[in-house]
């Protein structure tokens, strides 16, 4: 599943041209979900989306959102992986209940 | 100093005084945080240096300092996308599909037939996206969180839209157009960008399919090599890089048609309905709310007390007319009329100028616009879950010494 979705973004990044050779500049808040970010969202669009919708996200908000991105836009992230994404934009890029 | 240092120099908030790249972080006051922390003025391919927002789907909006002409230069516009995957066109390949179960005689048009097989015609006209402002709304909500540039106005060419459909025999049965650009997303399974607009809108002979833009063909970040124009209607409806328009005779059940670029119902002053997408609940974003912005004082400026400020803006409606931009310079206590600008037909920003001679200490500046439909400004937000249709009275602080 994830190098399915890392060959999607080698394709967007070749699609896209140099523009989004600026995207790999992009640095999340460290901690050790990030690579779970990574690989699950940044196949569909750059991660400058989570930091601009910051911080004012509570975490039925942010669950909302990630529950959007599988179930409207298709993204194919399991379970276990939309829970450590919630967590860690909760945590990093959210707001307390 | 090349421009990425530039750049940097901006975006870690050093003032640059004397540069049209000047983007004061006060001006932002209203943004999220994390917002002002992530943007930065960055150039695609064609354009000059915009506020970006997100890097891919690109979403750039113009610098409020950059409205100076009444016509948004093509290099100046606003991008927005919201899929990944956007290809570029050639133009002598490019093909316009109109169809559907509505029409008896489909057909396909190339550029070149287009421009040669029918009618020319031009309009001058705002286009300016559903959720411009959102990042201002009060509380925050999620998306793209525009400031006040994305919105532009430009002249349009192109063929009427009705012309197109009158070709395919269009029949009596139709309820909607169904409009599908060449963008898609990235995974096959998100949904594509398909909209729809209402028969008698795609009817007026204002709605166009447009391969020109201020005299140039369309910027690719801009909808090359055609797109809708549908004056008065917030963006959503001008579907770039067109390529399918078909005439249904069932609404379009499409994701962003049914469940995104909806507003409550009986909140906003909007005339014009889309019937065959309502719910109870809820609508479809139609038209453009009555607005205007200062474009030439910001939040935070020191004038000369005792000396004219001309104060400039522009205004704009979703086509009744802009009637008056009264101007108040004590925080919304008393207003006076502005000075209205050249008139380039009532779809188009109207420009307007007010001059007063502030005296010493703090002034709040606001414009106001008010328009044929008697509709009006907003003191307070008018908040509604996507932050659409935000028309919030500005107030900028500014200090005479």
């Amino acid at each position: 599943m994830k190098t399915k979705l890392a060959l999607v973004f080698c394709a967007a990044l070749t699609a896209f041209g140099s523009a989004v050779a600026d995207e790999t500049k992009i640095r999340l808040r460290d901690a050790p979900e990030v690579q779970t970010v990574t690989a699950n969202c940044s196949g569909c669009h750059s991660l400058d989306y989570i930091q601009m919708n910051s911080k004012f996200m509570k975490r039925a908000t942010w669950e909302a959102e990630v529950h959007k991105m599988v179930a409207v836009m298709g993204a194919p992230v399991t379970e276990e992986d939309q829970k450590r994404l919630v967590d860690y934009l909760v945590r990093e890029y959210g707001v307390a209940d | 100093m090349d421009r990425r240092t530039f750049v940097r120099g901006v975006t870690g908030g050093l003032a640059l005084a004397g540069t049209q790249l000047l983007l004061p972080r006060s001006l932002w006051a209203g943004l999220p945080d994390g917002t002002i922390a992530s943007e930065e003025m960055f150039a695609l391919p064609g354009k000059q240096p915009l506020i970006k927002r997100s890097f891919r789907p690109p979403n750039f909006e113009t610098p409020v300092s950059q409205f100076t002409d009444v016509i948004t230069p093509n290099d100046r516009f606003f991008v927005r996308w919201h899929l990944a995957s956007i290809p570029e066109i050639d133009p002598r390949e490019w093909k316009l599909g109109i169809g559907g179960d509505a029409v008896t005689a489909p057909f396909e048009v190339t550029l070149e037939q287009l421009q040669r097989d029918f009618e020319q015609v031009e309009i001058v006209a705002v286009c300016q996206c559903s959720g411009n402002r959102r990042g201002l709304s009060d509380p925050h909500v999620p998306g793209v969180q525009w400031g006040y540039g994305a919105m532009g106005n430009a002249r349009w060419k192109g063929v009427r839209l009705k012309d197109l459909l009158a070709k395919a025999g269009i029949g009596k049965d139709a309820v909607e157009l169904a409009l599908d650009g060449a963008d898609r997303g990235a995974l096959d399974a998100t949904p594509d960008f398909i909209k729809s607009i209402p028969v008698w809108k795609a009817m007026d002979e204002n709605t166009i399919v447009a391969w020109q833009m201020n005299g140039e063909p369309l910027p690719h970040w801009n909808g090359a090599p055609a797109r809708l124009i549908v004056p008065g209607w917030t963006a959503t409806y001008w579907t770039k890089k067109i390529v399918s328009i078909r005439a249904v005779t069932q609404p379009v059940a499409s994701f962003w048609m049914a469940k995104a670029y909806r507003v409550p119902k009986g909140k906003f002053p909007s005339v014009d309905r889309f019937t065959s997408q309502e719910t109870a609940e809820n609508t479809p974003i139609t038209e453009i709310v009555v607005n205007s912005l200062v474009t030439n004082v910001s939040e935070g400026q020191k004038v000369r007390a005792g000396a004219p400020l001309v104060v400039k803006g522009m205004a704009w409606d979703a086509g009744y007319g802009i009637r008056s931009v009264d101007v108040s310079t004590d925080g919304g206590r008393s207003w006076q009329d502005a000075e209205l600008g050249a008139d380039l037909g009532r779809f188009s920003f109207r420009p307007w100028q007010f001059v007063f001679k502030p005296s010493k200490g703090a002034h709040t500046i606001s414009a106001r616009a008010s328009n044929g439909a008697g509709q009006t400004q907003v003191e307070q937000l008018i908040f509604n879950p996507a932050g659409y249709n935000n028309n919030v009275i500005q107030r900028i602080g500014i200090e005479a010494v």
